[in-house]
């Protein structure tokens, strides 16, 4: 028997909230808001934990212009302290080399990590995820007890339409759904407002195509700036920071 | 330590095996460690005995070291990790997580870096013995 599978939920028992942002479809800024969403949970002074889990594509590390990840040992993986929360990214071990995985060294990993990794108490952890719906979203919606998740999409037709099929899934998974952020935004359109109404979720926001945000890119103090992070503020604000506990 | 977060990790799932089978105290716990972990054998070793308290208070463990096995998916060589030679830091990377062996490790024969762990991983629980 695998002996991390028992203990991933000890590890994150003093975790209030765990909240997973995904998409269908890769480039659609999921990183972007992960991270953001972690700067600004953490300067409302919440306890905040980042987790990059797309190992083979990790980004977070640059967005947060984090050169080097130290980790400590102690009992297991103590995550590196950074921007004002915790910060966990494969890319403390892969380093600069590419990584390549198949979907069984992705769940392992991902089992081994979730094992050893030493959270603490924290209000709420946010999980940077893959795009899709392979093994890193399965093994997660499986293991870990009351993981919630925060939909990205763009205005895109292309993006909504895989959004559509991973908010199904999470839907018939019984996994609880925040809302859906329509992110870069480049014209007025209630459609991507509508499809999410229509599916009976709440539609948290929109961010408009922010020109700026590539300079933006690790330095979290121009990043919080931005139109896009002003703008992903106010769709949080909607509703789901109202509790920092498991709904 | 990270020998102490996996020793954690398995008297937990002993813990749950032995609730399961309705054990009150176990006398063996058997376990496989994969030689890809490099895991320090006597850290886990002492830090198992320490975590031992309740059901566990007369329990011994046997732990067994698997040699790790690589296939390449693509020319089908096959080869052993002990071949492998790897600087300190790649070494200490796949001892946290050993997956990252494919940002280090290459088939010795075509290079490529897909390649599958048959067996030698990391840490398993292979069984428990006790008494109700």
């Amino acid at each position: 028997m695998d002996p991390r599978l028992t203990i991933i939920n000890e590890r994150l028992k003093q975790v209030q909230r765990i909240i997973a942002v995904s998409s269908g479809k890769g480039g659609v800024g999921k990183s972007l808001v992960a991270s953001t969403l972690a700067l600004i949970l953490a300067r409302k002074n919440y306890r905040v934990g980042l987790f990059d889990a797309d190992f083979t594509s990790p980004s977070t590390h640059a967005i947060l212009g984090v050169k080097e990840i130290q980790l400590k040992e102690e009992k297991g993986i103590i995550p590196m302290q950074v921007h004002g929360f915790k910060y966990m990214s494969i890319v403390a071990y892969s380093h600069e080399e590419a990584l390549p995985l198949r979907g069984v060294d992705v769940s392992n990993a991902l089992i081994e990590l979730f094992a050893v990794t030493r959270w603490g108490d924290l209000d709420f952890l946010i999980i940077d995820m893959p795009p899709g719906i392979s093994d890193a979203t399965l093994d997660l919606i499986k293991l870990v007890k009351g993981i919630e998740f925060l939909i990205v999409t763009t205005y895109s037709p292309l993006a909504f339409e895989t959004v559509k099929k991973l908010t199904k899934l999470l839907m018939e998974l019984k996994v609880p759904v925040i809302g859906v952020v329509e992110n870069m935004k480049m014209k007025e359109s209630p459609f991507i407002k509508e499809q999410v109404a229509a599916m009976g979720l709440p539609f948290l926001g929109e961010i408009p195509f922010d020109s700026k945000i590539e300079e933006a890119l690790g330095h979290v103090n121009v990043l919080m700036e931005t139109v896009f992070a002003r703008k992903l503020a106010e769709a949080i604000s909607s509703g789901f920071l109202l509790s920092p506990r498991r709904l | 330590m990270h020998e102490w977060a996996l020793a954690e990790a398995v008297i937990s799932t002993a813990s749950q095996i032995a609730e399961k089978e309705g054990l009150n105290a176990i006398s063996e716990v058997k376990i496989k460690v994969g030689e890809l972990q490099q895991v320090e054998l006597d850290i886990f070793e002492f830090a198992l005995y320490q975590l031992k308290t309740g059901i566990f208070k007369d329990a011994k463990f046997a732990i067994e070291t698997v040699k790790a096995e690589l296939k390449c998916r693509v020319c089908g060589h096959e080869w052993s990790f002990s071949e492998a030679r790897l600087s300190g830091d790649s070494a200490e990377a796949i001892h946290f997580v050993p997956e990252t062996i494919h940002a280090y490790v290459k088939c010795s024969k075509c290079g490529s870096s897909d390649f599958e762990i048959v067996k030698g991983r990391g840490v398993w629980l292979e069984s428990i013995k006790g008494v109700k």
